[in-house]
């Protein structure tokens, strides 16, 4: 028997002799492996150049932001111990952690906050880069505190420090230096709480506990190695024979996951969806077509049934929107009313619009096997009513292409929240954010002048009272509108043997890092 | 020296054929939508116009696609197969990196099939009439028609999940450490399942064209000839029909071996074996467009490379081919 199955027999050993209820309050024990799944395989862990969702998952642990964030989406104390904003929204002042040190030893300072803010990020993140528009100077008085000064309020800022948004850079590595090109993108230093060791490419990725974190005690696993495993039967099946005790959303198909939740030593767990929380929905093209018409595209949203897609397709997981915003946001408004699935309805619209068969496109999402079966479900309420559906398929960098080139009609899509909709959502609808070449901006091309105000004047008022009337009477629009379809807010479940405590303690779920995680023994 | 003429005027072509390949697959692979910045931006979830700007600018794309082909192909013959635009990394280095694991698998596979699959066949070609060689030919057929992906989920759940003799997937024990001999035994564990499963169709193949071609071998005069002379069975079997039967075996040998680097991708995949075959779908899937020629260059060498070796074997196993060629 190898080490490895010994270890994780003893862990299954332990987790059946400890009964369910004991577990709630325990003190966490150090030590301890994690065996995590990681599909597809990262191309890199450098997360301040590389933005993709495994380097995002991987790389959370070996860097840091100035905050988390927990389940409300209420900032929490990372590299930043405290922070203050001024009344009138424009200055924001960061503390920061005095004794933490980057993996190599050099101290971390303010000076490394600007470099990162003011000089990395701007250069190589595109998201962070429209963040920090609204940022006029980034300075530090003195080593342990940082300044941000705005050109106008922004009260989304303070959502945009999370490790994937605004991670930490190590300025005496980079400075000066062409970012792409350091050697150290393939041993990359940060102050997180496990350090980058070993990269068997197309096999395991190994992580070290960080002995010198400047909380003490954590983190308190060994290590962590994640598993580059392509195939998601493979993954379920290396999860079943207990070689892998973490798998993060996604990591197998939908189907297998009541299977997988319901073994013994099994545990599921939605949380940590909060801050991403990505919402699924069919981009509708308001340029030309049948799909540039409003009654179609109410049509369309009365036509689906988005409940049977939930408790079928996906297990019963998930949430059915009832408008634009999901329901994570705070200025979500709970009032709204859903679409029903009213089919008599939709072609009650079909034939007021005189619709007359012209057939429609529908590109469907190539992520595996539960989005193709999605698309299955919806092509057949479309034509239920009535629509002419002619399905197209794609790989990746098809559908990619597509849809940045605005070649289609009906196509599937989702889109994360990042915790405020002048993040997330208003991108989608903003008539200035209509551009050829992205696949994430207003590629549906809905224009509507007093969206694009309401959204504008939102996302610098500091008065969040009329913050929120601004996001009320834009959701009533969006709703009536019906720019695109909003077909489901996805659940991200994380499946993970029961020994593992603490996985998952902010609402930025297994991106933050296993920094409180830890294994009974 | 008829050989070192021949191997020589084959070279000439082969070099030929690699650039005509080269090119080729340049303008294939250029054709299909989307290209690596959009692959990338489309990952990051958010993405302007200068950051596409800026991938292009760094990966040459933003040149037209005569200028990047002559970049590319002047790289080539100099023997640098360019970046991996993705892994940020020297092309050669990735495929080296991954090139044992692959040749591991397949010559592994490749001897186990030709092995049992010759051993097989010879079994059911002299017991053809009783219902043990029916037997074999029934398996034969079997792992013949069922795919691979299907035996590949079969045994990982029969021997892994269920039995839990084998590890269900990977190259070696992760966080092990093993070196030295346990280290060899660890891979070989490793190994068991994917060369099975990848060499069970080949296997199949073996078996019914050995069965076949013994067959008819054994009714040609000669046969008869060493029979009346009264050789004993077992020789008669063995030097002349077996080695006459073997001729079309060869052929096929040399068609899997030319498929030994990028063969096995649907293997590699679900045994997430750390080899070329998946490097090449993800490069394909990313639109990795250096790293995916570089192994097709690779995958096109081999193929040639055995193909000139299938040659100088007939001439081996059948001396009469060596008058006819000349």
């Amino acid at each position: 028997m190898t080490l490895l199955s010994s270890v994780t027999g003893r862990l299954t050993a332990a987790a059946l002799a400890f009964a369910a209820p004991a577990v709630a309050q325990e003190t966490p024990q150090p030590g301890g492996v994690a065996n995590v799944a990681i599909q597809p395989e990262p191309p890199g862990l450098m997360l301040p150049l590389v933005q993709n969702a495994p380097t995002q998952r991987v790389a959370g642990n070996i860097f840091e932001g100035l905050l988390r964030y927990d389940a409300d989406l209420k900032p929490m104390p990372q590299l930043a111990t405290s922070w203050d904003i001024s009344d009138d929204g424009l200055t924001y002042t960061f503390h920061l952690h005095p004794d933490v040190k980057w993996h190599d030893g050099e101290a971390f300072s303010a000076a490394d906050v600007v470099f990162s803010a003011d000089v990395f990020l701007r250069e190589t993140n595109p998201r962070t880069r429209a963040i920090l528009d609204h940022v006029d100077s980034i300075e530090a008085p003195d080593e342990k505190t940082v300044v941000f000064t705005l050109k106008q309020p922004f009260p989304a800022f303070i959502q945009a420090f999370e490790v994937g948004t605004l991670p930490m850079v190590p300025r005496h590595i980079y400075e000066g230096t062409d970012f792409y090109n350091n050697p150290a993108n393939n041993h990359p230093i940060g102050t997180g709480p496990f350090e980058f060791a070993k990269w068997d490419r197309g096999s395991v990725i190994e992580l070290d506990k960080n002995p010198d974190y400047y909380e003490a005690g954590k983190p308190y696993l060994d290590k962590i190695y994640w598993h580059v495993i392509p195939d998601a039967a493979s993954r379920a099946a290396a999860y079943e024979n207990g070689t892998l005790n973490v798998m993060p959303a996604g990591s197998v198909e939908n189907f297998d996951i009541p299977r997988l939740s319901e073994m013994d030593n099994s545990c599921m767990t939605e949380a940590g969806n909060e801050y991403f929380n990505p919402f699924a929905m069919l981009w509708l093209n308001n340029r030309e077509g049948p799909t540039a018409d409003k009654r179609f595209r109410q049509a369309v949203m009365y036509a689906i049934d988005r409940d049977f897609a939930k408790n079928v397709l996906w297990n019963g997981l998930g949430k059915v929107p009832n408008g634009p915003f999901s329901s994570t946001l705070a200025s979500h408004d709970d009032d709204l009313e859903p679409y029903p699935y009213d089919p008599d309805k939709a072609e009650a619209l079909l034939d007021e619009m005189g619709y007359d068969g012209e057939p429609v496109r529908l590109l469907p999402l190539p992520y595996g096997e539960t989005w193709t079966r999605w698309a299955e479900a919806v092509r057949q309420n479309l034509e239920d009513v009535g629509i002419n559906i002619e399905t197209e398929s794609s790989d990746v960098a098809g559908w990619n292409q597509k849809i940045s080139d605005w070649d289609y009609d009906i196509a599937f899509t989702y889109l994360f929240q990042y915790g405020d909709p002048s993040l997330g959502i208003a991108r989608t609808y903003l008539s200035s954010n209509i551009a050829k070449g992205s696949p994430w901006n207003n590629v549906e091309g809905y224009e509507n002048p007093q969206v694009d105000k309401l959204f504008a004047d939102a996302a610098v008022e500091n008065d969040p009272d009329q913050r929120q009337a601004m996001y009320d009477q834009v959701q009533q629009i969006l709703h009536d509108d019906v720019p695109l379809a909003w077909i489901m807010e996805l659940a991200q479940p994380t499946l993970y043997r029961c020994s593992v405590h603490d996985l998952i303690t902010t609402g930025i779920g297994l991106n933050d890092g296993f920094k409180n995680a830890w294994i009974e023994q | 020296m008829p050989y070192v003429s021949l191997i020589l005027g084959r070279v000439v072509k082969a070099v030929i054929v690699l650039l005509a390949i080269l090119v080729f697959n340049f303008f294939l692979i250029h054709a299909a939508p989307g290209d690596p910045a959009a692959v990338m931006a489309g990952e990051a979830g958010a993405t302007d116009q200068q950051f596409l700007e800026d991938l292009r600018e760094r990966f040459g794309l933003d040149q037209s696609l005569p200028v990047q082909l002559w970049r590319y192909m002047s790289g080539v013959l100099q023997l640098d197969f360019g970046y991996s635009y993705r892994q940020q990394m020297p092309v050669l280095d990735l495929i080296l990196d991954r090139l044992p694991a692959t040749l591991l698998l397949t010559g592994a596979a490749f001897v186990i099939s030709l092995a049992f699959g010759i051993l097989a066949g010879t079994l059911a070609a002299m017991r053809a009439k009783r219902p043990s060689g029916s037997i074999i030919m029934g398996l034969s057929l079997l792992f013949y028609a069922t795919p691979l992906y299907w035996v590949a989920m079969m045994a990982v759940l029969v021997f892994s999940v269920t039995l839990d003799w084998l590890p269900a997937y990977g190259y070696s024990t992760v966080g092990a450490g093993y070196t030295g001999l346990t280290h060899v035994g660890d891979v070989a564990v490793h190994l068991i399942l994917p060369a099975l499963t990848l060499g069970l169709f080949f296997m199949a193949v073996y078996t019914r064209m050995t069965r076949t071609s013994m067959l008819s071998v054994s009714q040609q005069d000669f046969v008869k000839t060493a029979r009346a002379k009264g050789l004993a069975p077992g020789v008669i079997q063995r030097r002349h029909i077996l080695r006459n039967a073997l001729l079309p075996i060869i052929t096929l040998a040399g068609l899997q071996a030319g498929q030994m680097v990028g063969g096995a991708v649907l293997t590699e995949t679900v045994f997430a074996w750390p080899g070329i075959g998946r490097l090449m779908y993800e490069a394909l899937m990313q639109r990795d467009y250096n790293l995916l020629l570089g192994i097709f260059f690779f995958c096109a060498l081999l193929v040639i490379l055995f193909n000139m070796l299938t040659d100088v074997i007939y001439r081996l196993a059948d001396p009469r081919i060596k008058h006819s060629a000349a």
